[in-house]
């Protein structure tokens, strides 16, 4: 299992300190994700495409995780424009509202200005940087623990999963749209579940014995350089512009 | 000087048969154990409990001397014991060799400066040099072993608590992770399955089924320890 497709490259955006990166993302979704002016969230997507363009990633990876972002969108423009409407005698009827449209169409904005954003962003940082970029950032010490064992043992619950499907099929388990494999996958998703509650346990366990009391300790530090305040200022006062524009500018329509 | 000693336990899993009924058993400095018997006779919750992470139905858990009545007693004592957990998955969880093997020294309230120290000589003693920054679920099954064992020499313990070291590895890793013992001067209790390992590597054989242990004689090894 691979999860840092981006986060190797030499790219300046890659090179930037992990922490000015997490704090520019989460800026940049509240303000693009909060707004409904059309300016802003043309804006914002213009900034996503600018910024993955200079953390140079490859093209097809990129599209691939666009497509599955945009699956879950098109939903949207199925459902939005229609409205129920309920009449006496409960006889109803779908309306066509165009105003559903325009929805669908900056939700569709939003969500791919901030994948984008994501993507060029904590994407290009390897995952323990994020968490230690969290953690450096004062973030709550349970949110950072949760993020670094869910990340942990997500590798090794794969290799669990990966090891019972292994077996099943080497006794010839072959799954169809029957009611043998929906209870097998049922029993195989239980026997995960079992599996990491005890995993924890002895986790927990062997914590402890190295002398475990809830600290979480780091020994590195991140060298923050002129590079990141220059990055990072920049990209605030973008985003304050962005948040005028968003106050005085004219709505989405 | 008596390391361990479990005096008259009685333990059982809920709604299983007894696994200890007044069980005696005792680590002193110098000892080196090495513990047989089949599976499920009960030799990993031997070591649970005498680390304090399993509670007895009755008997007293001592360690160096001093008796183990509440959880808060343990925990000053379990960095003084290098317990290491058959599954590495178990007992790596950071994200880098560097920060698991750090983990316990930093515990212990050791400064930083120290512990990279210590972290930097236990991966050169175990022959992992440059794997600090290695992250730890990339590592091959041997490679696991090893830096599970370096985390919890890096407390710089008393005794060990070997729980399987030698399932999995190769033949090489295997010699490695002997070396490495036999050239420090630990005591220890090691369960495996391996009878030649353990007779090159204790100085006394145990054998524990059906909840009593029994001494099956000498192991080659009687390293000079004092």
């Amino acid at each position: 299992m691979h999860l840092e497709t981006f986060a190797h490259g030499d790219s300046l955006i890659h090179a930037l300190d992990p922490r000015a990166k997490l704090l520019a993302a989460l800026l940049f979704s509240v303000v693009v994700g909060i707004s409904t002016t059309s300016s802003v969230l043309w804006a914002g997507l213009c900034l996503a495409v600018v910024l993955l363009l200079a953390a140079k990633l490859p093209w097809l990876a990129l599209l691939k995780r666009a497509l599955a972002v945009n699956a879950f969108v098109v939903f949207l423009w199925l459902v939005l424009p229609w409205r129920l409407e309920v009449g006496p005698g409960l006889a109803w009827n779908l309306v066509f509202d165009p105003r559903g449209l325009h929805l669908a169409g900056a939700v569709t904005i939003k969500a791919n200005a901030i994948i984008m954003i994501l993507i060029a962003l904590l994407g290009t940082c390897p995952i323990n940087n994020l968490f230690h970029a969290l953690a450096h950032l004062h973030a709550p010490r349970k949110l950072v623990h949760l993020f670094l064992f869910f990340y942990r043992y997500l590798h090794v619950l794969h290799r669990e999963y990966h090891r019972l499907n292994l077996a099943m099929r080497a006794r010839g388990f072959r799954p169809g749209n029957n009611a043998h494999t929906y209870r097998t996958y049922a029993q195989l998703a239980g026997m995960v579940l079992v599996k990491s509650y005890d995993r924890a346990e002895r986790v927990y366990q062997a914590m402890l014995c190295r002398g475990f009391s809830g600290e979480y300790w780091l020994l590195d530090h991140f060298a923050w350089k002129r590079r990141d305040s220059m990055f990072l200022s920049t990209f605030v006062m973008l985003m304050a512009g962005l948040a005028a524009l968003g106050i005085w500018g004219s709505p989405w329509n | 000087m008596e390391l361990i000693r479990l005096e008259g336990i009685d333990f059982a899993y809920p709604e299983r048969p007894h696994v200890f009924k007044g069980l005696d058993f005792s680590l002193k400095k110098g000892d080196r154990l090495g513990i047989l018997g089949p599976n499920g006779a009960g030799k990993s919750t031997l070591f649970l409990i005498a680390m304090g992470l399993l509670k007895p139905g009755a008997g007293s858990v001592s360690l160096f001397g001093k008796p183990m009545l509440a959880e808060k007693d343990f925990q000053g004592m379990r960095t003084r014991l290098g317990y290491c957990f058959q599954d590495p998955d178990d007992q790596l969880f950071s994200a880098t060799v560097l920060e698991d093997v750090a983990f316990g020294p930093l515990n212990q309230g050791k400064d930083k400066a120290e512990v990279r120290r210590l972290v930097d000589n236990t991966l050169k003693t175990l022959g992992l040099d440059g794997f600090g920054p290695r992250v730890t679920y990339h590592l091959s099954g041997g490679e696991r072993r090893l830096v599970s064992l370096a985390t919890v020499l890096a407390m710089q313990p008393e005794a060990l608590l070997l729980d399987e070291p030698t399932a999995g590895l190769d033949q090489e890793t295997e010699a490695r992770l002997e070396s490495v013992l036999m050239s420090s001067q630990l005591s220890w209790a090691i369960i495996s399955h391996d009878r030649e390992f353990l007779q090159r590597t204790c100085n006394t054989l145990l054998h524990l089924k059906n909840g009593v242990l029994t001494s099956l004689g000498e192991g080659s090894a009687r390293a000079g320890v004092v």
